[in-house]
């Protein structure tokens, strides 16, 4: 793997539809930065470093050594972008839940693109656009045409674009995880399979949770964190709040929950769950303390945004990748009617 | 050609098979777009199971079970019916109509009520079409 003349490999990392703060957990390594500038090059890092994605289109196939490849797929650029770098690279990696599952931009899978142009460009409170104008991928000015990168539909994962070798999850993924994989490559230690996610347990956070947890879990009403007088010491699900940390991935340090606030899922699903959220329909189902269809339907009219709570990171990932939208619905209805 | 839905329908062992299969020893005639899949209990069926047949291809998805209080297990069929409910919410918000999925109770000597669903149940899923859930799964744009 190391480069055998200067004994370094070479990294590069990237982002997609990211919000910057996977670049960041590389920063927070702190001091320790030292240590990957020592054992690597870096050779790609547009948040860091002032390369070309020409420089990256020179290098020779296989070239680089370790691409962590953090964010969505969300626009051609994205799609271009990573399509590049898995021929560039020897090892491409899913850094973070964004490239992993889709992540907070995969919630834009409820929507699409007609719907987010209308809402961003037409109807926020703050815009005054009496033309419409919406970006277009190309446009023609004097000094000649401009191109923007065509913007998707569909919230991709990195999976769903180009075949990936590892995946380390995380919103964004803890600092130390990222130094004990990168120690792994580095030493030439023996990898795992490919297609592993790797820098964290296949265990669930409940196996680390620190809270009391007993066989009472039973409720009649959910709660969000707001609404309850946190003791700091009950398990987060028996005081009605929902806690993804039944379906999801050990690894994280429990740190949310150590902070009070329930899990969120961004370390995703353990091996044995192929889809968080409907695990989490099965949990949350089971301690609903009632036996009638209305009074269910009741206890359920308390949960805000199902969807969106059981699946916060991983719409993209999911069985039901996207939400159909209406005028597909309207096709529906249109054979209804003839 | 008419447009034959599919249907995946999960029977619980105890109660709903068998009074499926006192339909078809009675010799009743039902619609053959029913797919069934026998379980031990209707609270075996995750929503993974119901998930995984609409992403497969699914038009609609039947779940029977045994009548409340009648359930082998005691309970299971409470745990599928709060289960089915968080479902139909969850699927209504992915676009999905709440009508493709129905959850019946169907005891062991219901055979023509079983029937008589099976039937009625299609032509709903007639009515409403294809589902264009896996297509929209599957096609990225």
């Amino acid at each position: 793997m190391a480069n055998k003349e200067k004994n370094k490999i070479k990294l590069a990392i990237y982002w997609g539809a990211a919000c910057g703060g996977c670049c960041v957990s590389v920063l927070d390594v702190h001091e320790k930065l030292f240590d990957i500038v020592a054992a690597a090059d870096l050779v790609f890092w547009p948040i860091a470093l002032d390369f070309k994605y020409k420089d990256v289109e020179d290098m020779p196939d296989k070239d680089i050594d370790v691409t962590l490849f953090n964010g969505a797929v969300r626009n051609s650029e994205n799609e271009h972008m990573a399509h590049l770098l898995r021929k560039k690279s020897k090892l491409l990696v899913a850094y973070g839940s964004c490239a992993h599952m889709g992540g907070i931009p995969g919630l834009a899978n409820f929507s699409n693109r007609q719907e987010i142009f209308e809402r961003v460009y037409e109807t926020t409170e703050s815009t005054v656009n009496p033309e419409k104008i919406t970006p277009q991928t190309k446009s023609k000015v004097a000094e000649g045409e401009l191109s923007l990168p065509e913007f998707y539909n569909d919230v991709r994962t990195l999976n769903q674009v180009v075949e990936v070798d590892y995946y380390i999850p995380g919103c964004p993924p803890q600092s130390e995880r990222l130094l004990e994989v990168f120690a792994a490559i580095v030493s030439g230690a023996e990898l795992p399979p490919k297609g592993s996610v790797i820098g964290a347990l296949d265990k669930s956070q409940c196996d680390e949770c620190p809270r009391e947890k007993t066989e009472n879990k039973l409720l009649k009403k959910f709660k969000r964190p707001f609404e309850i007088e946190d003791d700091g010491k009950t398990c987060l699900l028996e005081q009605g709040v929902i806690c993804l940390g039944p379906a999801t991935r050990g690894g994280c340090g429990v740190r949310c929950i150590e902070g009070n606030a329930p899990c969120r899922g961004c370390y995703g699903p353990p091996t044995s769950i192929p889809d968080p959220g409907a695990k989490m329909m099965s949990a949350i189902a089971t301690i609903i303390d009632e036996n009638e269809p209305d009074a269910i339907k009741k206890v359920i009219e308390t949960i805000e945004d199902p969807a969106g709570t059981i699946y916060r990171f991983s719409v993209p990932q999911s069985i039901i990748r996207r939400k159909i939208m209406p005028q597909e619905k309207k096709k529906e209805e249109a054979v209804l009617q003839s | 050609m008419t447009y034959e839905p599919t249907i995946i329908a999960f029977l619980c062992n105890w109660c709903s098979y068998t009074g499926a299969d006192l339909a078809g020893t009675s010799r009743m005639k039902y619609a053959s777009n029913i797919n069934i899949i026998r379980v031990m209990c209707s609270g075996r069926i995750e929503p993974m199971f119901v998930l995984s047949a609409f992403r497969e291809g699914a038009d609609g998805v039947l779940i029977c079970g045994c009548h409340p209080g009648d359930c082998h297990y005691h309970e299971g069929n409470y745990k599928c019916l709060r289960r089915f409910h968080l479902l139909q919410k969850y699927l209504t918000q992915m676009g999905l109509n709440e009508e493709r999925m129905r959850l019946e109770w169907i005891s062991a000597s219901e055979g023509k009520q079983f029937a008589e669903l099976a039937d009625d149940f299609t032509e709903k899923i007639r009515s409403l079409g294809p589902c264009k859930l896996k297509e929209t799964a599957e096609t990225l744009t």
